[in-house]
């Protein structure tokens, strides 16, 4: 393990601010495109429930 | 209404779609988010610091996979589009649709991380390399294709119309790349280097690759959840041909 | 009776179509009247530095016929479509494809090649000389036809939809990039004292490309618009 403390982790040698964006983002895009799809399937079955 | 509906999706090759894919979401999701946290976990705990870029490097993680899977999931829908407009199959239109969004938003996302990852190493949120500019491009026509599919009212049409520009783009890219890449020779103002990237420890390799899996199984999951949805919101129409009305398109949508 | 060949119906719809324009000739002033006015406005926004007009000269010139060639994207089938005539020519016994080359020349002399032979007047305005301006109307003369062939995919595909102009712009603005870097390229080269041959040579490949296979594209785009 390389990282001495939690502190040392979050500063990523002082490129915290871009590592945790950049992951960041991508965590937020892929979470909302599950998200929208999950709402949008879900909007599906309700108007298949009479099936 | 629904009963013709269900009665004519029964036997349609779509309805058997609809559950395999269904059946495999669950496979797909798992194994995806296996793959990313064990990615993730190689990336920032076993994955060594970079002695030139520092742990800045660690945004390659994320930054790689994405753009490679942009590209990739291009090449798949104009595949799709292909095989579409050659055997004139809808479910693979489906398939074309159900992946541009997703295509798309990698694109945005290796675009963002390039930058965030730009900033610290070469000093510069964006520069015009070959293959910066050429991913541009591609959410250019990504946006395109899903813009194009949403002003054409008719569904065959907007199908097939999208297919032709999703074809066309793919001659382009390549095009594109070579000529920035020849063009950013001539004009040596802007010579940051990004082809000579560090040598990459073993480790930093096989997180970038397993993140890469990671990203390619969501990609998966995520397009057959969507063309399950697209599935859904079409097998509501009446019929799929030029005999839906414009009502009932416009209530599908 | 027999069927009219190949190289007459192509002829034909050339003649059509020039004919058409002719009997509009505003519509041809306009777009050079376009071309005029937006290379004339860099220089008040940027500056009247004869060494700045230079740079840029052939990125503005070239953004300049890009957007001339797509302001007129809209005239190439639209008319035709409306009034039912394109309906008639997918009936025509030869290549659809033969029929849209036709249609793109003639588009193009419509709207590329005067945007061509203005081009050495626009080249002076920008502080071009000599050798720099013939390499200026060469590209324009190589990169225009390109333009309108890839322009009518474009044009054939958001045929009749609403908002169809800005569409087109959105669609085919992507695929100009590669004439745009060659283009200008060759003209930047000339300035900088190397030779523009190798951008020249590329514009025509893009040329010969475009030809083999956006014809075929915008027929087929065609076919699906009208079905």
């Amino acid at each position: 393990m390389q990282w001495g403390s939690l502190s040392d982790f979050f500063a990523m040698g002082g490129y915290g601010l871009y590592v945790w964006t950049s992951f960041g983002a991508a965590a937020l895009c892929m979470g909302g495109e599950v998200l929208l799809l999950w709402r949008r399937s879900a909007a599906a079955a309700g108007n298949h429930d009479g099936e | 209404m629904s009963n013709t509906g269900i009665n004519w999706f029964k036997y349609s090759s779509p309805q058997a779609f609809h559950l395999l894919a269904g059946r495999m979401i669950p496979w797909f999701s798992v194994v995806s988010i296996g793959l990313i946290l064990i990615g993730l976990y190689i990336g920032f705990f076993v994955a060594p610091t970079d002695a030139t870029q520092g742990d800045a490097y660690r945004i390659i993680f994320v930054h790689v996979p994405a753009a490679w899977m942009s590209m990739f999931l291009y090449v798949i829908m104009a595949i799709w589009a292909g095989i579409g407009l050659g055997l004139n199959a809808r479910p693979s239109f489906m398939m074309a649709q159900a992946i541009a969004p997703t295509g798309a938003m990698f694109t945005f996302l290796a675009l963002f991380t390039g930058s965030m990852w730009g900033k610290p190493t070469w000093g510069a949120w964006w520069v015009w390399d070959a293959r910066l500019t050429s991913e541009l491009i591609l959410l250019f026509q990504y946006i395109g294709i899903i813009l194009l599919r949403s002003s054409i009212d008719d569904l065959r049409r907007a199908d097939r119309a999208s297919a032709v520009l999703a074809l066309v783009g793919v001659v382009n890219v390549p095009i594109i790349y070579f000529s920035v890449k020849w063009w950013n020779t001539l004009h040596q103002g802007a010579s940051v280097s990004i082809t000579a990237a560090p040598t990459m420890a073993g480790t930093m390799v096989t997180a970038m690759l397993v993140m890469m899996f990671g990203f390619w199984m969501y990609s998966i999951a995520v397009t057959l959840a969507r063309v399950r949805c697209v599935i859904a919101d079409r097998e509501r129409l009446p019929s799929w041909g030029k005999q839906a009305s414009m009502a009932d398109v416009a209530e599908a949508r | 009776m027999s069927q009219p060949s190949m190289s007459e119906a192509l002829r034909g719809v050339v003649r059509r179509d020039l004919l058409l324009a002719m009997r509009h000739r505003s519509d041809v002033a306009m777009s050079v009247f376009f071309v005029v006015i937006v290379a004339s406005l860099f220089p008040l926004g940027v500056g009247p530095e004869p060494a700045v007009l230079r740079m840029i000269a052939s990125g503005v010139l070239w953004v300049t016929a890009l957007l001339a060639c797509l302001l007129s994207l809209g005239r190439l089938f639209t008319a035709d479509y409306l009034d039912g005539v394109l309906e008639q020519t997918l009936l025509i016994p030869q290549p659809l494809a033969v029929l849209v080359v036709g249609k793109v020349f003639s588009h193009w002399v419509i709207s590329g090649l005067p945007v061509v032979l203005l081009s050495p007047l626009l080249g002076l305005q920008f502080g071009l000389s000599g050798d720099s301006l013939v390499v200026l109307t060469l590209s324009l003369l190589l990169g225009t036809p390109t333009l309108s062939m890839i322009g009518a995919i474009g044009a054939a595909l958001t045929l009749g939809l609403r908002g169809s102009g800005l569409l087109v712009a959105l669609l085919v603005l992507p695929l100009f990039i590669p004439v745009l870097i060659f283009g200008a390229g060759a003209v930047t080269n000339s300035l900088a004292g190397v030779g523009s041959e190798a951008n020249l040579s590329l514009l025509g490949a893009c040329f010969l490309l475009s030809l083999a296979f956006a014809p075929w594209a915008t027929a087929v785009a065609l076919r699906i618009a009208l079905e």
